[in-house]
């Protein structure tokens, strides 16, 4: 039930939210944290993965149910019980995936979104005030276009469409923009940003681009370990100092530097296509050269046939024509193939594609070798002890925080399910290592820590194949780069000598 | 959400780490699949105990008899331990695909198939010792039965059909080839009212267990249950079926050849129908006939679910279903209640069990605080 007052009828208004306290079980999740958001401001909310930051909006949208603490909406007390309550009192929220209906038009998926659709919609009618609510916007969107056609960036602003036209005056963007290139992303943070200016609308992000919170956010508030670290104005801070507040005192795997110089073609790619779930062709016909002591980088948005490409590398998907070599032998993905080879595989969301959840750490971390001595004896009794004592040294080797060996996997955050996946996989001597947004959503820590086993892996000598849709871990880590644009590889350099504005003109496909 | 959860789960073991959770949080999964699947076998028996009061009876009477027709004396032992050693091989041929993530529900026509080809191994070596004979009926019902569903696991892997579905369908196939066969070309011209094979020889019987009633189909299952225990859970191969179980982009991304272990755990499976067939036609019936489609098969299913497709659960759970089956004939001698009633019974049992499914997890007293 909502207590007080509702908001003004329109206009923004601001959100505080004081002393928030969230206890799930022994776990304190946020720990008297306050967050302050003025009227027509762009807030942006920094912290690592695990920080509160979701917590903290899923009680300010009344997911969760704070144990201590009170949400002030447009100055008044309001007790919100559900989300149905938050969107009453004009709080809406944008998630990091998308939530539109794909086979749908954009216009059908706004008037899905109201509360009050009719069981007969008067279309004609609709469409018209549509576009009268169009007008008003500062993104233009194709009503009559299906969902599936349009770009990343477009069903992005779809998203914020659909919040504007249910009349949402605060919103809460959940990392909008880590599908979008850094081009869409201006685009839209840019308008947003204009409609905060002209006091319509106010804005509390979610992020971890300090560029975008130095480009668009007046105020920032930093979480850590379900704190309060600091808050301020954004003009006052700068990258470094937000970076420090964010990390504390934690010390970060320094990167070793690049030495070596590439040598013989060690991964080779010809003409490989590939079909989509959908049976569209998603990988068209691309042929690349790994060369053992040098990581090549593929940049694009996601979406361009970037991940067909991955699964087909890893096993997981057959290629409809071409071939690759690996040390010059024709390359199946079997399990003979990987091993003779070294192959390691760190593939984007460890826990859906290289973990088993129900099954424990110490069994996770054994996928390549429980078939061999010591895991197996005589080629076909497990030896339970050799996983336990193996994965206790791991999990020691690779920080990989996790209660005992035996706990299930899926019981860890994301962070250290990758570093038990880098255990597994980078455990031996690497020759070829396929990596495909390896850091998605970690915090700094497990982000150095990948960063610095990947450019040690190629300075001992492997071929790296990079795919991340972060330009600047690109730019970083890779010798080479090249952009895939719907399928295809549409630009290549050398990342020394690569200019990012064409990089990001190629990724966005001119 | 999942993501913020499993932070703290993580995180409670290396900020704060929790106090001793206590018995009932450290085991409560076990305790969970003990105790949901009686509860679900409890609500169960009490619905039928309401479907009997339509009957017009009292159920308290017919708890008790169902108890004495199954447990209440040796003799109802013996027809319990009877009936519960084809169900254990049955519902092997559901547990054991889905330790791979497949639903098969065909054991019956497996188990058609086992009789059908043990039938046949020995009507084709009539006159060599019972002993050669009875080892070939074992090989040919396990092949029978093996191959039958591994058709199944192959319609899958190779033609995208699901194997459900094809499992299923496949009963009623082997059901009609049975027909056909003891209709026709193996019809014994003795049988004429109920078509049938020629008898494969009392000699080449393979008898009861000494001391009882219970033939050796019993100790059969038993093995078969506990190799199938060991093979999951203690075995290179049964690892392999559990990554690729558990998440089969996981398993190909480790290189495991998924269509290698589909099609030798759906052998594995059918031929453990197959061998229930066997026992049948080796123990029972010393024939092929129509008779042999008495559900068995399904019945397995009802067991592999109600026991969470663990093979060493399946021995307890087949000797209560093997009861409630048992139990049958005296429910309908003393209250007059129809022999299917226990089907009904299962029927029940088994929607109980598919809805209980939803409480894993959700239990709040068994639950860890974190």
């Amino acid at each position: 039930m909502i207590i007080g007052e509702t908001p003004p009828p329109s206009g923004a208004f601001g959100v505080d939210a004081i002393a928030m306290t969230m206890r799930f079980g022994d776990f304190l999740a946020l720990d008297n944290v306050e967050l302050k958001v003025r009227p027509g401001s762009f807030h942006a909310l920094l912290g690592e993965n695990g920080a509160g930051k979701s917590t903290l909006v899923k009680c300010i949208m009344g997911y969760y149910h704070a144990t201590e603490g009170d949400i002030l909406v447009g100055g008044r007390e309001q007790a919100i019980s559900n989300p149905k309550d938050a969107h009453a009192l004009g709080l809406g929220m944008v998630y990091q995936h998308f939530t539109l209906v794909p086979a749908m038009t954009v216009a059908e998926n706004l008037v899905l979104a109201r509360d009050d659709v009719p069981a007969v919609v008067n279309w004609p009618k609709e469409m018209k005030e549509l576009e009268v609510f169009l007008a008003r916007m500062p993104f233009k969107v194709p009503l009559g276009a299906r969902v599936s056609d349009i770009s990343a960036g477009e069903r992005q602003k779809c998203e914020i469409l659909k919040q504007l036209y249910l009349k949402r005056r605060f919103l809460i963007l959940d990392e909008p923009t880590s599908v979008l290139t850094p081009a869409e992303a201006d685009e839209v943070l840019g308008m947003l940003r204009d409609m905060v200016v002209k006091g319509e609308l106010t804005i509390l992000m979610i992020t971890h681009k300090f560029r975008e919170v130095m480009a668009f956010a007046d105020d920032v508030t930093i979480l850590r370990r379900g704190k309060l670290a600091g808050a301020g104005k954004v003009s006052e801070l700068t990258p470094d100092a937000m970076a420090r507040t964010m990390i504390g005192a934690e010390e970060l795997t320094v990167q070793p530097p690049r030495t070596g110089e590439a040598g013989k073609a060690r991964l080779e790619l010809a003409k490989i296509r590939a079909l989509d779930d959908a049976g569209a062709i998603a990988v068209h016909d691309v042929s690349l050269t790994v060369r053992a002591g040098e990581i090549v980088g593929i940049a694009g948005v996601s979406g361009n046939g970037q991940r067909q490409l991955v699964e087909v590398l890893a096993g997981q998907r057959e290629a409809e024509s071409g071939e690759i070599r690996v040390a010059g032998d024709p390359y199946h993905a079997s399990r003979e193939e990987m091993r003779r080879h070294r192959m390691s595989l760190l593939p984007e969301e460890p826990l859906k594609n290289a973990c088993v959840g129900g099954m424990s750490v110490a069994d996770n971390i054994a996928f390549r070798e429980f078939d061999r001595q010591p895991f197996a004896s005589a080629g076909w009794w497990l030896n339970r002890s050799a996983f336990r004592d193996d994965a206790k040294k791991k999990i020691g080797q690779y920080k990989i925080k996790t209660r005992t060996p035996e706990m299930p996997i899926s019981a860890l955050s994301g962070g250290n399910v990758q570093r038990a996946v880098l255990a597994r996989e980078l455990a031996g001597d690497v020759e070829v290592l396929i990596a495909a947004n390896p850091c998605f959503g970690l915090d700094f820590a497990a982000v150095a820590q990948i960063h610095a086993e990947i450019m040690a892996a190629r300075n001992r000598g492997a071929a790296v194949l990079l795919v991340s849709e972060d330009l600047d871990e690109l730019l970083e880590l890779s010798d080479r780069l090249v952009v895939m644009f719907h399928g295809e590889f549409v630009y290549e350099a050398r990342t020394s000598e690569a200019d990012l504005t064409v990089v990001g003109r190629h990724m966005a496909g001119h | 959400m999942t993501t913020e959860t499993a932070d703290s789960a993580a995180a409670v073991g290396t900020v704060a780490p929790a106090a001793d959770p206590g018995f009932l949080q450290r085991h409560g999964s076990t305790i969970e699949y003990v105790l949901i699947p009686g509860a679900a076998v409890v609500g169960a028996l009490a619905v039928f105990g309401v479907f009997v009061m339509l009957f017009g009876k009292n159920p308290l009477d017919l708890y008790f008899y169902m108890y004495q027709g199954a447990f209440g004396t040796w003799f109802s032992w013996q027809n319990t331990l009877t009936r519960a050693a084809p169900l254990i091989l049955t519902a092997l041929c559901t547990a054991l695909p889905a330790q791979l993530g497949m639903v098969i529900i065909g054991g019956e026509g497996a188990l058609l198939m086992g009789a059908l080809s043990a039938t046949s191994a020995a009507l084709a070596l009539q006159g060599l010792p019972p002993l050669v004979i009875q080892i070939a009926m074992v090989c040919a019902g396990v092949i029978g039965g093996g191959l039958w569903i591994m058709l199944s696991g192959a319609l899958r892997q190779y033609r995208g059909v699901n194997e459900t579905i094809s499992s299923l369908l496949l009963v009623y196939i082997a059901l009609a080839i049975l027909n056909h066969l003891v209709e026709g070309a193996m019809r014994d011209p003795a049988s004429l009212n109920k078509p049938s094979t020629r008898e494969i020889g009392a000699a080449n019987m393979i008898g009861t267990i000494p001391g009882t009633d219970v033939h050796w189909g019993l100790v059969f299952g038993l093995i078969a249950a506990i190799a199938a225990y060991i093979l999951i859970y203690h075995t290179v191969f049964g690892f392999a079926a559990r990554v690729a179980g558990g998440n089969i982009r996981a398993a190909k991304i480790v290189g495991l050849g998924v269509t290698k272990l589909i099609l030798t755990i759906c052998f594995l499976a059918g031929g453990a129908a197959g061998l229930a067939g066997m026992v049948e036609v080796a123990a029972v019936q010393g024939r092929t006939n129509a008779n042999l489609a008495a559900g068995y098969g399904f019945t397995g299913i009802l067991v592999a679910f109600l026991a969470r497709q663990n093979p060493l659960a399946i021995i307890p759970v087949a000797i209560l279903l093997g009861g409630i089956s048992a139990s049958g004939g005296l429910l309908q001698r003393r209250l007059g209640l129809p022999d299917a009633s226990v089907l009904v019974l299962q029927g029940i049992i088994f929607v109980f069990v598919l809805a209980s499914d939803a409480l894993y997890g959700r239990i709040g007293f068994l639950k860890g605080k974190s």
